[in-house]
């Protein structure tokens, strides 16, 4: 058995967060938990101004992510150990701190108001959403009843549940390529359904799985239904080119074609382009004073670790300026 | 050869060097016919050695079954993590914790020993409450990185309610459990073989369910 161990390699720091509390009013009110949220707060903290932070979980996609090679300062480091670092350098901060509760609707006014599923209302002078996003779904019949039952999200979580059996991967881009890669070394068959012509993951990627002899590739097919009752059975694969439709028996389905924005809770607040991302300036600013975005969550282009990084910085600074202008 | 390189044994040994009182590790075990059992034998053996407040019982599961009846074990290789009193015996490893899961596993340690962090009060009177035996099972594997946070969860609750037993099942090990549970997805937890859900959920969302039973 070959063994591993993905420590986060912790350092001993005092933890010095205090929790968040609904009768104070913040100057900045962050709400979110990836790399844009977590400097965000380490920015205001520095700042000196009153500051809180709701999210529902801690890293964000960066926790999901097995290993980052392109983040400054670090040629290779594990996606959690990154988070556990943004953590700490946080945790040294005497923060108005929430986890585990999601943030539901912000309300807009002089006093910005977030409303929270732990029931609390909290207030700030001004927000900061670096709510991120979440893989998108397919939305065909059979996704949401199976998901977790077969429908998969995250290839390197569950792909080892699929040892010898049939599987099919949906998309054609890096992480889609890299879940076809991982399944490939343990299931009988993997079958990549893309609806495009050509795959769009890096070459590296594309050369790797073509060594492979347990993978087909459909360009130009879409998936139409998911089948099974408590587990996947079958799923019914259309091929746009020749207008058929086929039925593939297999036992699990990765779904990797993206991701959506979390947007809801700002949904008829601020400004939202095409695609459902909030619009932000060179500033971070959205379409309403007070509240700003940054990250993956809004229009900026490319999502990299390192520019939500820089993007809820700049966040930072753009809501410390605004509330102390607007005393 | 060591499980442990230098640089992953220095790393271990300053997380366990945050351990407040001594704790025991119980461990399960048999010589044939358990193919993940060495290997696991090796982990707690040099965990053991990292610390002097971690002191390692090793049982054999079939010599020593009223042990192994004491601590409800029915599949090896198991790990239980207790105080020296044994107040606490419900954070439970069935498998190796290798891969992600020595984070749940290094968590269950310090708690354990009485490093939990503190939970809200409200929180704390709600799983006191709780007044029926509850079992949860928390399956994963060895590379899904927010595994280890589901394990946690589960454990946290076991160390504030004696009532709360909670495992993390290693799915590729006990591959007929995950089957009979339907685990295609992890971390998938199940709670008294009746509720079931996927993914990494907060706190409340255990309770929740657990309330239900």
């Amino acid at each position: 058995m070959e063994l591993t161990f993905n420590l986060p390699g912790l350092e001993t720091i005092e933890q010095r967060t205090v929790p968040l509390d609904s009768k104070t009013l913040y100057d900045v009110l962050i709400v979110g938990g990836g790399p844009a949220a977590l400097t965000a707060a380490v920015y205001c903290m520095r700042k000196g101004v009153k500051t809180g932070l709701i999210t529902l979980d801690v890293g964000g996609q960066v926790a999901e992510t097995s290993t980052v090679e392109n983040y400054m300062g670090y040629r290779h480091i594990e996606g959690i150990s990154l988070v556990q670092r943004f953590k700490e350098q946080v945790e040294q901060f005497e923060i108005g701190f929430l986890q585990g509760y999601r943030a539901t609707r912000v309300i807009d006014g002089n006093i910005k108001k977030v409303e929270c599923e732990d029931g609390n209302l909290y207030q700030a002078k001004s927000i900061i959403i670096t709510t991120g996003k979440r893989w998108r779904r397919l939305n065909v019949p059979g996704e949401a009843e199976l998901t977790g039952k077969g429908v998969a999200y995250c290839a390197i979580c569950d792909a080892p549940l699929f040892k010898d059996k049939d599987v099919i991967v949906v998309g054609g881009g890096n992480s889609a390529i890299e879940a076809a890669i991982d399944l490939a070394k343990l299931a009988t068959s993997v079958t990549v359904v893309q609806l495009l012509p050509s795959l769009t993951a890096d070459k590296v990627l594309i050369d790797e799985l073509s060594k492979f002899t347990n993978v087909t590739i459909l360009y130009e097919h879409e998936i139409k239904a998911i089948h099974g009752t408590s587990a996947v059975e079958a799923v019914t694969v259309h091929d746009i080119k020749n207008k058929k439709e086929n039925t593939l028996s297999v036992q699990g389905i990765f779904i990797e074609i993206g991701l959506v924005p979390n947007t809801e809770l700002v949904k008829n607040v601020v400004a939202l382009n095409e695609y459902g991302e909030i619009i932000i300036d060179c500033s971070c600013r959205t379409s309403r004073p007070g509240i700003f975005a940054a990250g993956d969550v809004t229009s900026v282009p490319y999502k990299q670790i390192i520019i939500a990084a820089g993007e809820g910085a700049k966040a930072a600074l753009s809501a410390c300026d605004y509330v102390l202008t607007n005393k | 050869m060591a499980l442990f390189d230098d640089k992953v044994k220095s790393q271990l040994s300053q997380l366990l060097s945050k351990i407040k009182n001594p704790i025991i590790i119980n461990f399960f075990t048999q010589e044939i016919e358990c193919p993940t059992c060495q290997t696991t034998h090796e982990f707690v053996q040099e965990i053991a050695g990292l610390n002097d407040k971690i002191t390692l019982n090793v049982y054999d599961f079939l010599k020593n079954q009223d042990i192994a009846k004491e601590f409800g074990i029915d599949k090896i290789p198991a790990i239980i993590i207790t105080d020296t009193h044994k107040n606490i015996k419900g954070l439970r490893f069935f498998g190796i914790p290798a891969g992600y899961e020595i984070n749940s596993f290094i968590t269950a340690c310090l708690e354990v020993s009485g490093m939990a962090e503190p939970l809200p009060e409200a929180m704390i009177s709600r799983i006191k409450k709780i007044s029926k035996p509850i079992h949860i099972q928390v399956f994963v594997t060895l590379t899904c990185p927010y595994c280890p946070g589901a394990v946690a969860t589960a454990h946290r609750l076991a160390i504030e309610n004696p009532l709360i037993t909670a495992d993390m099942i290693e799915s590729t090990t006990f591959t007929p459990l995950a089957v009979k549970h339907n685990v295609s997805s992890v971390p998938k937890v199940v709670i008294n073989d009746i509720y079931e859900f996927v993914g990494a959920q907060p706190i409340n969302v255990f309770l929740d369910m657990i309330e239900k039973i």
